[in-house]
């Protein structure tokens, strides 16, 4: 085994995705693409303690990364039933056109 | 080499994403997301984490995505105008510019000296037994929290796919 990758990279690389997913949440306007981002975002931060976990030899970042993995399944399927449910109500997944909450 | 794997996988997930955010079709946005999916699954398996590369594999690319790609084909959506949403774009571009620079200097001040060195992994660090030892004994609280959680999301799903809503 040689030179392992420094933490510093992990920690970049999982920010800048966090950032790319972000930008998608605020700018796209398909419904199913901001819940990708929100994957992505979630994706993100399970990188950053898995990174973490192996910096400091303890798996307590792995349970939480598995946590985290559950909530996403639980947010697929409630997510995506909005989604569907959205859809039949107004025959688009346009996040502009859905305003009712606005203040 | 191991330097060479984290950039081959780190520029794949990053290319991945960006171009998911970019990509007009909803589809190729999907595909994307499970090729992100894949590279952080390498990236959990150089890391020494390999039940969940695993696992991410399999929930995250396999059923989740899955899931998402269904939703995409049964909904069938068609070309609108334009793939931006058209809220203050000005202010989403200055919120977005102060997140990554908080990002970044969050990181460059981290101080990795005051982190003790990477140490060698034990053989079952990330290992199917170690995780699920840990999952049954310290989490388990949380683990059965995490079962009551997927309950309630069924129950939920079931409830937004009736007729009425």
């Amino acid at each position: 085994m040689d030179m392992p990758v420094p933490l510093n990279h992990y920690l970049i690389l999982s920010g800048v995705l966090f950032s790319v997913g972000v930008v998608g949440v605020l700018s796209r306007r398909n419904a199913i693409i901001v819940y990708m981002c929100i994957e992505l975002m979630l994706n993100a931060v399970n990188l950053t303690l898995i990174a973490f976990s192996r910096q400091l030899g303890d798996l307590n970042g792995q349970l939480f990364t598995f946590m985290v993995m559950a909530v996403a399944a639980a947010e697929a399927a409630v997510g995506l039933g909005i989604i569907i449910a959205l859809f039949r109500n107004r025959q688009s997944v346009d996040v502009d056109e859905v305003n009712l909450l606005k203040g | 080499m191991q330097l060479l794997i984290f950039y081959g996988f780190g520029f794949l997930a990053l290319f991945a994403a960006i171009s998911m955010i970019m990509s007009r079709q909803p589809v190729t946005s999907a595909l994307l997301m499970i090729l992100n999916m894949f590279c952080l699954a390498g990236l959990y398996a150089q890391l020494g984490a390999h039940l969940l590369a695993a696992l991410q594999i399999m929930v995250y690319a396999g059923a989740i995505m899955v899931l998402v790609l269904f939703v995409i084909m049964f909904l069938n959506l068609r070309e609108k105008a334009g793939i931006v949403s058209k809220h203050g774009v000005m202010t989403q571009a200055v919120g977005i510019a102060a997140f990554g620079f908080l990002i970044t200097a969050l990181v460059s001040k981290l101080d990795m000296g005051k982190l003790p060195a990477a140490k060698a992994p034990g053989a079952d660090f990330g290992s199917v037994a170690a995780i699920g030892r840990a999952l049954f004994t310290d989490y388990l609280l949380p683990f059965e929290i995490t079962s009551v959680l997927l309950l309630a999301a069924i129950v939920g799903a079931v409830v937004l796919a009736k007729r009425k809503v």
